[in-house]
Parts: structure tokens; C-alpha cells; sequence
């Protein structure tokens, strides 16, 4: 079973049927604390701003029901897009610390008009492995050489970890950032994988089994 | 490096898939759903459906199917036809459409696109616009489905309506759709030009070489129709997509 946090941050529609229809494993979409704190796999999604989700977060006690199933059981949790950046210390997007569960820190994509790179940072981007992990096996074998293993991107900020170890997967647009990171029970993924068909399939599958 | 998208725009009329030529003569090509499953075993990386004839009609977006849609598709959707207020634009957005294509409601209520990105992001508003070249070589733009003639100047309404908040720009050629004799590309650099926001070409791709010079002439997107569900030009029915390492040289 994957729990689904619904915090008011998002259409959660597409990750749940992704796991219920493609992957035929069992999903919920809740804010019960309770079933929160019983949760096997957590999933963090987000889209939204930084410091109004850090907001709904602190408030009644998520915060603390999180900490203690991410930190102290170590129940695997996938942070989506703005889920995965909440992971880091915190954003030029807000003033909010984030929860800090990886160290990093998401900074603003900043271009010159001539560089010629629109932001948001919309469409299909290459992802390349930095590090092995179980998040992200089997994305390789899904294409043909020299295609690349792809996924959806709609985001202004961008992930730098602080630890290269932390850092899975990592995208180029204008410069390099951290498109997937990991430490130890706790993932994030900037990108959208409920949008990239069998690239996002593949990754929801090895969450699943992890 | 960022992929080019390709972004099948398929015309929906009721519950039919259609394609047109210059905005006429709408020929069957097959039913909305299970074509839509084709596509997406296909595993194209965006689609676009634009319900053709819903605005001249004052027809309602069909939730029903779109729902079928969005819970079976899973890639950017977005969708046009119909939409002419907040509430139709933001049941579609939660049906889990990305985008919603607005394009006869700007010319009448441009304060939309405002209220649509103010609550939802302008990431999610694609403003269409679809313009002819009269026999003087005049451009003029037309609303419902081609039908309409609009008064004012093409650039200077892909300007108002970027500053009013619309996330990227569907521009589609009249006198070049469903003809297979490429984009016109005067007009795609032109409005590029002046344009921050992703300009989505439409109208006319016939090949590969097409998307090379759209690319070079400003595009952040390619709309391909007739391409995408014929065998080739004159020929029947078959959907089908460019095999992705052929697509992958032209793109780089």
C-alpha cells in the first residue's frame, strides 16, 4: 500500500491512478495522521509554493507524525517535484526552513536573456545516473542507444545537494542540478513521474518494491 | 539538453477523432478513446485535443470522456474547446489535465488568461491562436474554430496576451494545416522573436525536415497532425508516431 500525503498542495489524481492501474498496487490519498503513522510507503507530492506547503506542514501535527515514521522507523518516502525540494534545508523560493532531511538547498533558476533557457524549465529532459540506487533501476534497459532514459520537468527551482553521495540522478538545463536524490529511506524526485509514462512506471515500480 | 516537444494535436468533433485540411472538410479518422489508447501505447510525450466545432456550437467540454483520459494517459494532456470561463478551465485542470488551450474567450474576456494563471500558474494556459493570409497576403486572426474573423494586429496580440499571463502560445497556420507542406515559418520566427514565452508551431509538418526548420526558426514545440494519423500523404488511416532515434537526430 502507498499513502499518498494530501496535504492541499496538488492534483493527485495521476500519481494514484498510475500506482492503482498501471503498477495494480494499492494507493490511498489521505491527511489522516493516523493513517499516516501506519503508512508502509509514504509519497510526498507538491506543486505549489515552498513556504505555504511548509506552512500546511507544521500545522496539526504532520510535521511531527513525519518525522517520526521518515526518521526513526525509516519508512520509505518519495518527495514529487515541490516534495522533493521540501526534503532540503530550505529555498530561495520562501523563508521557511524546509524539512532537512537531506542536506541541500534549492536555489532559483537564474538565466541571462541570451542564454536562451526559458524557466520554468518545461518538457522531457535526459536524466544520468550519479550514484546506484534501487530508485532508479531498470530505467536504462527502457530505451535503445544512444536514446536516454527521459522524464517530465515542470519547475523554477532547482536542487543542489551538499553531499555528492546524496545525489542520484542528474539533469543539464543551462548548468547541472540534482534531477533525483536519496538518503538512505528517503527519495526525491524533481521531476514528474506519474507524466512520464514508462520511465515514471519503472520508478513508481521500484519504490514499490523497495 | 532539452527535447524539442512533439506534440500530437488531435481534433476532436463530439466523440470522434477527426483531421482537417485548412480548417475544412473534417474526415473520420476514428473514436476518441480508443484512438487515445493508440497514442498512448505509442508512448508519445504530450498530447494536445482540441474539441474543433465547441465553441461555434456553445458546447460544454465532454468531462466524461476527458476523465477517461486523463486517468488512463500518463503524459502532459491539454485541452481546448469550449472553455470560457474559470470553473469549466479548473474542472479540467483537476481532472488532471496540465493545460488547458484557450482560444475564441481571449479575444472576448482577455481578463481570463489573468485569473487562469493568477490561481493555476501560467505553465497551464496555452493561448491558441489560428490566422489566415487573406489574397492580399493580409494576416488576419480568426476565433471559433476558424469562423471568425477578429480585428488587430498578430503581433501585437501575442504580446498583450504574454504579458497577461499566458504560459506558451499555439500558433496554427489556416492557410498551411493538414496541407503536409511544412510550417510557415515567416510568421513562427516573428512571433518567436518577440515572444518569452514557448511558442508550440502548428499547421503543416509533412516530415522530419519540417521540425529541423521549425526549430531554427524559434520553436519550442512542434504540433504534428495529418503526419500522425495517416500513412502518409493521399493514403489511408494509421496512426503512428516517428521512430524516436530518427526523431532524436533531427531534434539535436
Amino acid at each position: 500500500m502507498v499513502t499518498i500525503i494530501d496535504y492541499g498542495m496538488g492534483n493527485l489524481g495521476s500519481i494514484y491512478n498510475m500506482f492503482e492501474k498501471k503498477i495494480r498496487v494499492n494507493c490511498e490519498i489521505t491527511s489522516d495522521l493516523d493513517k499516516i503513522a501506519s503508512a508502509e510507503k509514504l509519497l510526498l507530492p507538491g506543486v505549489g509554493a515552498f513556504d505555504k506547503a511548509m506552512e500546511r506542514i507544521n500545522q496539526g501535527g504532520l510535521k511531527d507524525v513525519l518525522d517520526m515514521k521518515v526518521l526513526q522507523e525509516k519508512t520509505p518516502v518519495l518527495g514529487i517535484c515541490l516534495g522533493m525540494q521540501l526534503l532540503t534545508n530550505g529555498s530561495d523560493e520562501g523563508n521557511l526552513p524546509g524539512l532537512g532531511w537531506i542536506d541541500g538547498y534549492t536555489h532559483k533558476f537564474k538565466f541571462e536573456k541570451n542564454q536562451g533557457f526559458k524557466v520554468p524549465h518545461m518538457g522531457w529532459n535526459e536524466v544520468h545516473r550519479s550514484q546506484e540506487s534501487l530508485l532508479t533501476t531498470g530505467l536504462n534497459e527502457l530505451v535503445t542507444k544512444p536514446d536516454r532514459p527521459r522524464f517530465y520537468f515542470v519547475h523554477s527551482y532547482y536542487v543542489k545537494v551538499k553531499n555528492e553521495s546524496n545525489s542520484i540522478l542528474k539533469t543539464k538545463y543551462g548548468h547541472e542540478f540534482d534531477s533525483a536524490i536519496q538518503n538512505d529511506n528517503i527519495y526525491g524526485a524533481q521531476f514528474h513521474p506519474e507524466k512520464s509514462h514508462k520511465f515514471g512506471i519503472q520508478l513508481f515500480k521500484n519504490f514499490v518494491e523497495l | 539538453m532539452l527535447r524539442t516537444r512533439v506534440i500530437p494535436c488531435l481534433q476532436l468533433i463530439d466523440e470522434t477523432l477527426v483531421k482537417t485540411v485548412m480548417f475544412k472538410k473534417p474526415r473520420y479518422i476514428g473514436d476518441f478513446v480508443n484512438t487515445v489508447r493508440i497514442f498512448n501505447e505509442l508512448e508519445v510525450d504530450e498530447l494536445c485535443f482540441l474539441s474543433i466545432r465547441a465553441s461555434q456550437k456553445s458546447e460544454k467540454p465532454n468531462f466524461e470522456i476527458l476523465s477517461q483520459i486523463a486517468s488512463e494517459c500518463f503524459m502532459p494532456l491539454s485541452y481546448g474547446g469550449g472553455i470560457n470561463d474559470f470553473e469549466t478551465a479548473s474542472r479540467i485542470l483537476k481532472l488532471g489535465f496540465e493545460k488547458i488551450v484557450l482560444n475564441s474567450v481571449v479575444f472576448e474576456k482577455p481578463e481570463l488568461i489573468t485569473k487562469l494563471a493568477d490561481h493555476f500558474g501560467s505553465q497551464s494556459i496555452i493561448v491558441s491562436i489560428d490566422y489566415k493570409k487573406d489574397f492580399f497576403g493580409r494576416t488576419h486572426m480568426y476565433s471559433h474554430g476558424g469562423t471568425q474573423k477578429r480585428q488587430g494586429d498578430l503581433i501585437d496580440f501575442v504580446k498583450r496576451i504574454q504579458s497577461l499571463g499566458a504560459g506558451e502560445l499555439l500558433l496554427t497556420s489556416m492557410n498551411q494545416e493538414g496541407t503536409w507542406s511544412g510550417y510557415d515559418l515567416v510568421m513562427l520566427k516573428a512571433v518567436s522573436e518577440v515572444l518569452e514565452i514557448p511558442v508550440i508551431i502548428n499547421g503543416g509538418a509533412g516530415d522530419l525536415m519540417h521540425f529541423r526548420d521549425a526549430i531554427h526558426n524559434g520553436a519550442s514545440a512542434l504540433g504534428v497532425g495529418s503526419m500522425v494519423v495517416y500513412q502518409s500523404k493521399g493514403m489511408g488511416v494509421l496512426v503512428n508516431f516517428p521512430d524516436r532515434n530518427n526523431l532524436l537526430k533531427t531534434l539535436q
